[in-house]
């Protein structure tokens, strides 16, 4: 770990030794050192999980909050204060199970927040139980006779949705995962990256190699801003699972439409008085 | 003078109008207005009806007897019939079967459409009103232009003094003498006091009774520079507003019962992270739905112990209209000095009924942050937002602030940095120092509305909007009866509960009785609990229906004295 990094945090890291975590917690770094971002102008909010996690080993703001609700805060504090980079790190368990009435109304709300979920197809702090990304027939300790549900296609919910930046990341892609990264954080609006990274203790099966020989980097040539072609670039798995931007398109972000906060300063810096109720009081003689 | 007048009739049928222009009428002519509403769970059909009493003198409570009753439907005339003083009239259109001789009936829906337009019978109706009670109609004729400027104003003109012309007055008032009042219910209190209170963010999902607090402050959202989202669920509006407390601003969530057992998890997230926060909870009958449109004050027990694990809470009964702006400026000032989530504990009844209270005085009013002074931390004084200090209160920041300074909050049990920690030294000294916040917000606590006697034999024990119908039932019980020794003590400040006044009346009074509207007797056990004093009768009322001073004194007659 890079001690000399502004974004160091001297939180001792409780994840397992070869974790794609720790991979996703580097290039983060690197992501936020290339943007020129000061720790202080950066918040990481969090649900709970092994993901869940990253606010402490990242030298920013953190808000650590509750499982499945690490949209919530991150969408309060934004509104509160608009200059702050505000960043979501959460586990696919957090983000698209317990999350994911969250998930869908933040999309079409379409607030200028970054959401990286680090989906590694597997519970792994309640220790390997399937989560909504578990692939059909994948045997576990509940799951005993494979996963039965189908599973949760995050990139296509998210382009029917709402979301304004959609893509794909895995840690075995530093260099593109780092680009990723900063291209959702400068989006304007709601940026979901899904992020491949392997459990090497409760996922035998989707493995660093398994997501290496089932992946591949969408072209220079593929155009993120057609719909339809996002969508049917989302449903493919069998035959290769495309990393990069599948999706983005410019709509008014929340900021934007609401008159309160496009105009004047961050909430967080009005300085207001009591006497601001004065001129509604009239409303009730 | 004292007169109450109902107005019935089915959801959507327009009694909302009626009442709306009728009392405005009145305050406007100076005089005091109750406005107690009764509605059911439907847009259309059903049926609801509004109880406006209005005085030279001010009002606390609805009241059962009835002197006047306009019945827009045949159910008015059979519910509600038998409440009619002697000396009362029920008015209704002629179509509506006379049943009595004490009924009146009128061509309101014809005249209305010789008006020009058949829905301004409900002018038709107020003109009647006014000239029953004698008050003359320019006012009101300058009002209905106002109001209904889109929608046939000079019909409605005409409507009104066809209605006036009807009949000659019947009931001579004495002049209004009232000004600088406000006419507000307890909910738009809440959202005035909010805005008074510095609030820019309001998430909510919408439920009855607590709507009405989101819609007020949607209604200046622009104007007052607030932003009011509706969240997805009961589970985000909490959540949202913990994290926009968390960057440094006040927010707010509101809710009934049903949404406030979904928000209990983020009420220990608040605790545990020691962010500021109020939520307002309006209560309705539960469990579950229970009863959506009807008052109860069922959910104190649970309040008072909600979210699993131990944290520290402030829990306030809002005890009528006017506090509830008060209340609503001081919650906010309490949770952001001791960092603790404070609740509002209001009732469908308060939040409903409207009257006329003196206007907010916002001198009375203060904004106090208690930030800390973020220039005071260097590398040898880092930081921590979660430092133990003497008073056991830790410093809080605005992140995104001060360069070099990260503000990092966690739901996990933490160390004094905000990382999660397995220390169970630590965790001793986080409790401690969270728990112990209790100690310091009892010196903050106001003791209870003292009513009647300084040192009652029969002590009355009872919270929130109880306040007002049982003042006006002690105030009678002691005329009817000089030589009673009885008197109240009304909560506001529930959790932690004032004792000192309580513990004094108490050890010298005879019986101890509470008042309440749930089932168990919730008060009283947090009296037992907290004090050791037992209630030995009880006045209980569950029915959805808010008790009059008459249900009151009736019950008093027949338990206790």
């Amino acid at each position: 770990m890079n001690e000399s990094s502004r974004f160091y945090s001297s939180d001792e890291v409780a994840w397992c030794p070869g974790c794609g975590n720790h991979a996703l917690l580097a290039i983060l770094k690197q992501a936020l050192e290339e943007l020129d971002k000061n720790p202080h102008e950066v918040l990481i909010c969090s649900g709970i999980g092994q993901a869940a996690k990253t606010p402490h080993y990242v030298n920013v703001n953190g808000f650590n909050g509750l499982h499945g609700r690490a949209i919530p805060p991150a969408f309060g504090a934004k509104v509160a204060n608009k200059d702050l980079t505000v960043i979501i790190n959460s586990g696919d368990g957090d983000s698209y199970g317990e999350g994911g009435n969250h998930l869908i109304h933040n999309m079409r709300r379409n607030l200028d927040i970054t959401h990286f979920v680090h989906d590694n197809m597997i519970y792994g702090l309640t220790k390997g139980q399937a989560s909504p990304t578990t692939r059909p027939g994948h045997t576990t300790g509940i799951q005993t006779e494979g996963v039965v549900l189908n599973p949760l296609n995050p990139l296509a919910l998210a382009i029917t949705m709402g979301a304004t930046f959609v893509a794909r990341g895995f840690v075995g892609e530093k260099e593109q995962l780092v680009e990723l990264m900063k291209q959702a954080i400068t989006h304007k609006g709601y940026a979901l990256l899904d992020i491949f990274q392997p459990c090497v203790i409760f996922n035998k099966i989707n493995t660093f190699q398994w997501y290496k020989e089932h992946t591949f980097k969408l072209p220079e040539s593929y155009d993120p801003t057609d719909r339809a072609t996002a969508l049917q670039m989302a449903f493919e798995w069998d035959d290769g699972i495309p990393l990069g931007v599948l999706f983005k398109e410019d709509r008014t972000t929340y900021t934007e439409s609401i008159e309160v906060l496009r105009e004047g300063p961050p909430l967080v810096d009005r300085k207001l008085k009591p006497d601001r109720v004065i001129p509604f009081l009239d409303n009730f003689k | 003078m004292d007169y109450n007048v109902l107005i019935g009739g089915a959801a959507g049928q327009g009694i909302d109008t009626l009442s709306t222009l009728f009392q405005r009428s009145l305050y406007r002519h100076g005089y005091h207005v109750f406005v107690h509403k009764d509605y059911m769970s439907r847009v259309r059909g059903g049926h609801n009806f509004i109880q406006i009493r209005f005085s030279d003198t001010p009002l606390l409570s609805h009241r059962d007897p009835l002197d006047l009753i306009v019945a827009l439907d045949e159910t008015t005339v059979k519910e509600h019939m038998s409440r009619l003083q002697k000396s009362g009239f029920l008015m209704a259109d002629e179509e509506i079967k006379k049943q009595s001789d004490r009924m009146i009936t009128f061509p309101i829906h014809k005249l209305a459409k010789e008006a020009g337009n058949s829905k301004t019978f409900t002018s038709v109706f107020l003109g009647l009103l006014l000239k029953w009670y004698g008050l003359p109609l320019e006012q009101t004729e300058a009002f209905l232009l106002e109001t209904f400027h889109d929608k046939s104003p000079e019909a409605n003109v005409k409507a009104l003094q066809s209605g006036a012309a009807l009949i000659k007055e019947k009931v001579s008032l004495p002049p209004g003498s009232l000004s600088d009042h406000l006419l507000v219910d307890g909910n738009q209190a809440i959202a005035l006091g909010a805005i008074a209170a510095g609030v820019t963010f309001y998430s909510a999902y919408p439920m009855t009774p607590s709507t009405s607090i989101m819609n007020t402050l949607a209604s200046y959202q622009t104007e007052a520079g607030i932003v009011v989202e509706q969240a997805e669920d009961e589970i985000a509006a909490i959540n949202m507003a913990i994290g926009a407390n968390y960057a440094g601003i006040r927010a707010m969530t509101g809710t009934s019962g049903g949404g406030f057992s979904l928000m209990t998890e983020a009420l220990g997230l608040a605790g545990i992270t020691e962010t500021p926060l109020v939520v307002a909870n309006v209560q309705r009958p539960g469990p579950a739905t229970g009863f959506p449109t009807r008052t109860e004050q069922s959910d104190l027990s649970f309040i008072l112990t909600a979210s699993h694990g131990e944290i520290t809470r402030m829990v306030i009964a809002l005890r009528n209209p006017e506090e509830s702006f008060y209340q609503t400026t001081r919650a906010f000032n309490l949770s952001e000095k001791y960092q603790v989530p404070v609740i509002l504990l209001s009732d469908q009844y308060l939040a409903d009924y409207t009257v006329t209270v003196p206007a907010f005085d916002v001198s009375h009013v203060t904004i106090d942050r208690h930030f800390a002074d973020g220039s005071s931390y260097s590398e040898d004084h880092p930081y921590q937002r979660y430092e133990l200090t003497d008073n056991g209160l830790s410093p809080r920041l605005i992140p995104g602030k001060i360069p070099g300074l990260v503000v990092l909050a966690d739901s996990d049990e933490h160390d004094e940095d905000g990382h999660i920690t397995e220390s169970a030294e630590m965790r001793i000294n986080m409790m401690k120092k969270r728990m112990g916040k209790l100690e310091l917000i009892k010196e903050e606590l106001q003791e209870p509305w003292m009513l009647g006697d300084a040192q009652p034999d029969i002590l009355l024990l009872a919270w929130g909007s109880i306040a007002g119908p049982l003042e006006e039932a002690i105030t009678r019980l002691r005329k009817e009866n000089e030589s009673l020794s009885i008197g109240a003590l009304v909560f506001g400040d529930l959790w932690p509960l004032p004792t000192k006044q309580l513990t004094s009346l108490a050890e010298k009074a005879k019986v101890l009785v509470n008042i309440e509207q749930n089932y168990t007797g919730q008060l009283a056990k947090l009296i037992r609990q907290e004090t050791g004093f037992h209630c030995t009768k009880s006045i209980l009322k569950y029915d959805g229906r808010q008790m009059t001073p008459e249900f009151i004194l009736e019950m008093l007659k027949k338990e206790v004295l």
